[in-house]
């Protein structure tokens, strides 16, 4: 409701933990919620410089493939599949909400990685997965989840280039997960179907669409997550470096849909086809 | 002579011993997100189906229970219960999120919480909060609450269902009309004069299960709004339960009611709230596409004007509606700022809805768009649990005795 998009504040969160299996991790970005894009004309404006898009004043709210990620996390430690959930978000102050919104779903702890100004601007899957690499291996990290991708900037890279950096195997894109042992069972979602693969421990999983439904928090469960720990770091202090090796040179808007035209005949159309240059 | 103000009326807002000013200004952090949730919950899972349930009259049982597994079916029960354990506040801004998606869905959820559950939790025996509270924490099941009859609304002391005792029972008979929830409830709590001689000082509350033998419902009323909750008589033949059914002491019957009632005025006001808010949502949306006279609509000074006083109504009930509740949640006495709240509220929301339709013209008046729903559901919340004229009694009352040398 309302006449606002949603957008959603660019940051990560990793997922760690003891015996087994911690985790997960959203991307957050900017993007907007299906729903309103299904109801409403409001786009996300962009800057009359083109720089980028207008955030200021905006509703940002969790990615909605890092919400299905942190479900998943939850619903493995329900099992009791793994001992503890670290959700971790990259931002300025904002993004502790989000952190907490995650401790309302069941997250243990969080931890608050400060990026701030120009640098959050610039903040990018190559950045946040330094971020992402460090933390894992600081905390000593058994499974990293996080969404595919963000609903902003779409970019489908923080996963890959967090396995990557760790030399760990990932499971992008899935659909089903499943822990067999000390390997992890992951069914992913690919052009031709499906694709079941089995990878060691630790790894990195990407959840797709499919892979679960995301609770609502409950009440008791807010007014627990007032209790549970957010923990504030810095990249520094990770030795991370998060100078961008990207210059965005212009963001422009889509553009305007054009009426379309009627034509009597087949003839027609395929008149016009020519004079458009499209055949 | 004269006039001199007792304390009370010159009592700021900030309330001793508990949080104050900035909570009217911006909420608690668990607050912020519980709001939110709720709002999340009614923009995905309510406001998609609103349409559908009013037309087709139908409960919204799914919904319940996913309520329920959230924890607002009983939200301000404690967690042994089964409760979410939180305050009055929080119970404001659910009811408000909740209503602006579904209203019939929101007076489901208040009258399980605050005048089925409420003096239950309030005046009942452990074994009894056990018993009625517990099962009707996870929206499995739904309670009601039975004081009107054909005879009295507003004038609940002139009650003529009876409660008599025969051997280890009660044997109840009467007619209650308008009750919220009795075609889907498991329960009622009922109000019956075990005296009518000590008029409002005979009456009790009992609890009964339904169904039961001798309670029978009458038939489901056809509603100008809020048509997805079930609204009919409720039958007392030789209604019989076990004396441990009388709920607090006996004769304290109108007493717990009225109590139950300040409480419940909040949950009203809040679901008011959500209504005049989900109209003036609507109108501001529409404001900015229509266009007339070379533009948006919502450019022109008589539509400005309209969205700006429904935006004011709205905003300052709400402020009424969480004093409310910070001074409930304080154990302060509540009673005249419930009823200013649940005034301002539901006249807020009349007048919201009323204009939400002006503002739309044509599209107002037609189902393709929320707003005739929205004037239909609003309607009720002048009337129910004490009309606006009982309201203004209730704190002219108050009021007055503010003002006694």
């Amino acid at each position: 409701m309302g006449s606002s998009t949603s957008l959603v504040p660019k940051s990560v969160t990793a997922a760690i933990n003891a015996h087994g299996f911690g985790y997960f991790g959203c991307p957050h970005t900017f993007g907007q919620v299906g729903y309103r894009l299904k109801r409403t004309e409001q786009y996300i404006r962009v800057k009359p410089d083109n720089s980028s898009v207008v955030t200021d004043g905006v509703k940002h709210s969790m990615n909605p493939f890092c919400e299905i990620a942190v479900e998943e996390a939850v619903k493995l430690k329900e099992k009791k599949l793994i001992k503890e959930v670290v959700a971790v978000s990259c931002g300025p102050q904002q993004v502790q909400e989000t952190i907490r919104t995650a401790l309302a779903m069941g997250a243990d702890r969080g931890i608050h990685v400060e990026v701030t100004g120009k640098d959050y601007e610039t903040l990018g899957p190559l950045q946040v997965s330094k971020i992402m690499a460090a933390l894992a291996k600081k905390e000593e990290a058994q499974l990293v989840i996080l969404g595919k991708q963000a609903i902003d900037d779409d970019c489908n890279q923080t996963g890959q280039m967090t396995a990557a950096l760790l030399d760990w195997p990932q499971g992008t894109f899935a659909s089903e997960l499943s822990l067999e042992g000390d390997k992890i069972k992951v069914v992913r979602e690919i052009d031709g179907g499906l694709e079941t693969i089995k990878i060691n421990t630790p790894a990195v999983v990407t959840a797709d669409l499919r892979l679960n439904t995301p609770r609502y928090a409950t009440l008791p469960n807010i007014m627990k997550a007032k209790k549970k720990k957010i923990a504030n770091v810095k990249p520094a202090d990770l030795g991370v470096d998060i100078t961008s090796r990207l210059e965005v040179l212009r963001v422009d808007e889509p553009p305007q849909r054009q009426a379309g035209m009627k034509v009597e005949t087949v003839d027609d159309l395929v008149g016009k086809l020519k004079e458009a240059g499209m055949v | 002579p004269q006039l001199t103000l007792s304390s009370s009326v010159n009592s700021p807002i900030r309330v001793p011993g508990c949080r104050g000013l900035s909570q009217l200004a911006e909420l608690p952090d668990t607050h912020q997100l519980l709001r939110q949730t709720c709002r999340d919950y009614a923009d995905r899972e309510l406001n998609p189906i609103a349409a559908r349930l009013d037309k087709e009259h139908s409960y919204p049982a799914k919904q319940i229970q996913e309520l329920g597994a959230m924890g607002v079916m009983a939200i301000e029960v404690p967690e042994e219960l089964g409760g979410a354990g939180m305050d009055y506040l929080a119970y404001s801004l659910a009811m408000e999120e909740i209503s602006r998606g579904c209203a019939s869905t929101g007076v489901v959820v208040s009258v399980n919480n605050s005048l089925y559950i409420g003096p239950i939790l309030k005046f009942g025996s452990e074994e009894q909060k056990q018993q009625w509270i517990t099962p009707f924490t996870t929206g499995e099941k739904v309670g009601c609450f039975a004081l009107s009859e054909p005879g009295n609304g507003s004038d609940a002391g002139a009650a003529s269902t009876t409660a008599r005792q025969d051997g280890d029972e009660w044997v109840l008979n009467g007619t209650k009309a308008w009750i919220t929830n009795s075609w889907d409830a498991s329960a009622t709590v009922v109000f019956a004069t075990t005296d009518k001689k000590l008029k409002h000082k005979g009456i009790s509350a009992f609890l009964v299960p339904m169904p039961h033998p001798g309670l029978s419902l009458g038939k489901k009323e056809d509603k100008l709004g809020i048509k997805a909750s079930s609204t009919a008589n409720i039958i007392l033949e030789d209604c019989r339960v076990p004396l441990g059914n009388m709920l607090g002491p006996r004769g304290a019957g109108f007493k717990i009611a009225m109590q139950t009632l300040d409480s419940g005025r909040i949950g009203i006001a809040a679901q008011a709230l959500g209504i005049a808010q989900a109209s003036l949502d609507c109108a501001a949306d529409y404001a900015h596409k229509r266009t007339a006279f070379g533009s948006p609509i919502g450019k022109l000074q008589a539509i400005q004007f309209k969205l700006a006083d429904m935006a004011v109504a709205i905003e300052s009930a709400r402020l009424l509606t969480w004093k409310a509740s910070l001074l409930r949640d304080a154990k302060k006495p509540f009673t005249k700022e419930a009823a200013m709240a649940k005034l301002a509220a539901s006249e807020a929301a009349t007048f919201c809805s009323h204009q939400a339709i002006q503002v739309l013209g044509g599209m107002g008046y037609v189902a393709d768009m929320p707003a005739e729903r929205h004037y239909r559901d609003a309607r009720i919340t002048e009337i129910y649990e004490g009309t606006s004229e009982i309201q203004r009694l209730v704190i002219a009352g108050q009021l007055l005795k503010e003002y006694q040398s």
